[in-house]
């Protein structure tokens, strides 16, 4: 099953491009795993998951953390920490 | 729980504050007490020609109808709008405004200052400079203060 990464801010300016549909591969249960793995997709994902750390995450458009399971996911968004207000 | 509710709105245009108290308060007379909080665009001594507001459509409006949710079953309100615009936003122009309406000024200002802690480090927006030398300066790095500033909200428990 295929799952919609949507990129913001600076995670989308590093990694060149706002979404993409990706097939995980079996083995990638958190988000924390997802992280990992994209990281070693190329230069561009090694770039903006340098510090996974500072990573938000949202699944169907709400917060979680780097501990949640993603199985069922539609759509999962990487971002930096908010500015808004 | 009260039945309150709250009006959120995520745009692109300004909006016009006086309006919207009014749109609250129009034909009632049970209201005491209206808080707003407008947040602006400033030009950091002159440092600054533009913002521009990324933001996550749908989960911005989705996250802040969760705040605003959380405010009226923590607050007796009698009205509460939300308005955040994205896009480019020059020094003087609104950001955001915060409208609550309580019989009873504690209330409204207890609820409207939650609502900002939250929204700061909450709502999917992203700012990025646009400095007055013409360069662009990068994205704003969220501030620690505004974390502990949402944290002093969270109950016991949590």
């Amino acid at each position: 099953m295929s799952t919609k990464l949507i990129y913001f801010a600076w995670v989308r300016e590093r990694i060149g491009k706002p979404e993409e549909d990706v097939d995980l591969p079996s083995g990638i249960e958190t988000v924390g795993d997802l992280l990992r793995w994209l990281k070693s997709r190329g230069e561009e994902y090694e770039n903006a998951l340098q510090y996974p750390d500072v990573i938000r995450v949202a699944i169907n458009q709400e917060h979680v953390g780097h501990r949640e399971k993603i199985a069922g996911a539609r759509e999962i968004a990487l971002f930096p920490p908010m500015t808004g207000g | 729980m009260s039945g309150v509710v709250p009006a959120i709105r995520i745009q692109r245009e300004d909006f016009d504050v006086d309006a919207e108290i009014f749109g609250l308060t129009k034909g009632r007379t049970d209201i005491g007490a209206v808080v707003t909080f407008s947040g602006l665009c400033r030009d950091e001594q002159g440092a600054l020609s533009a913002l521009e507001l990324e933001h996550y459509p749908g989960m911005a409006e989705a996250e802040i109808g969760r705040i605003a949710a959380e405010a009226v079953e923590r607050w007796p309100l009698q009205g509460l709008t939300v308005i955040h615009r994205h896009g480019k936003i020059m020094p003087g122009e609104n950001i955001v405004l915060v409208v609550a309406a309580s019989s009873h000024r504690q209330a409204a200002f207890e609820a409207a200052n939650f609502l900002m802690d939250y929204l700061k480090s909450r709502a999917p927006f992203w700012k990025k400079e646009y400095l007055a030398d013409g360069s662009e300066g990068g994205w704003l790095e969220a501030k620690e203060a505004d974390d502990q500033a949402a944290d002093r909200w969270k109950k016991q428990g949590e």
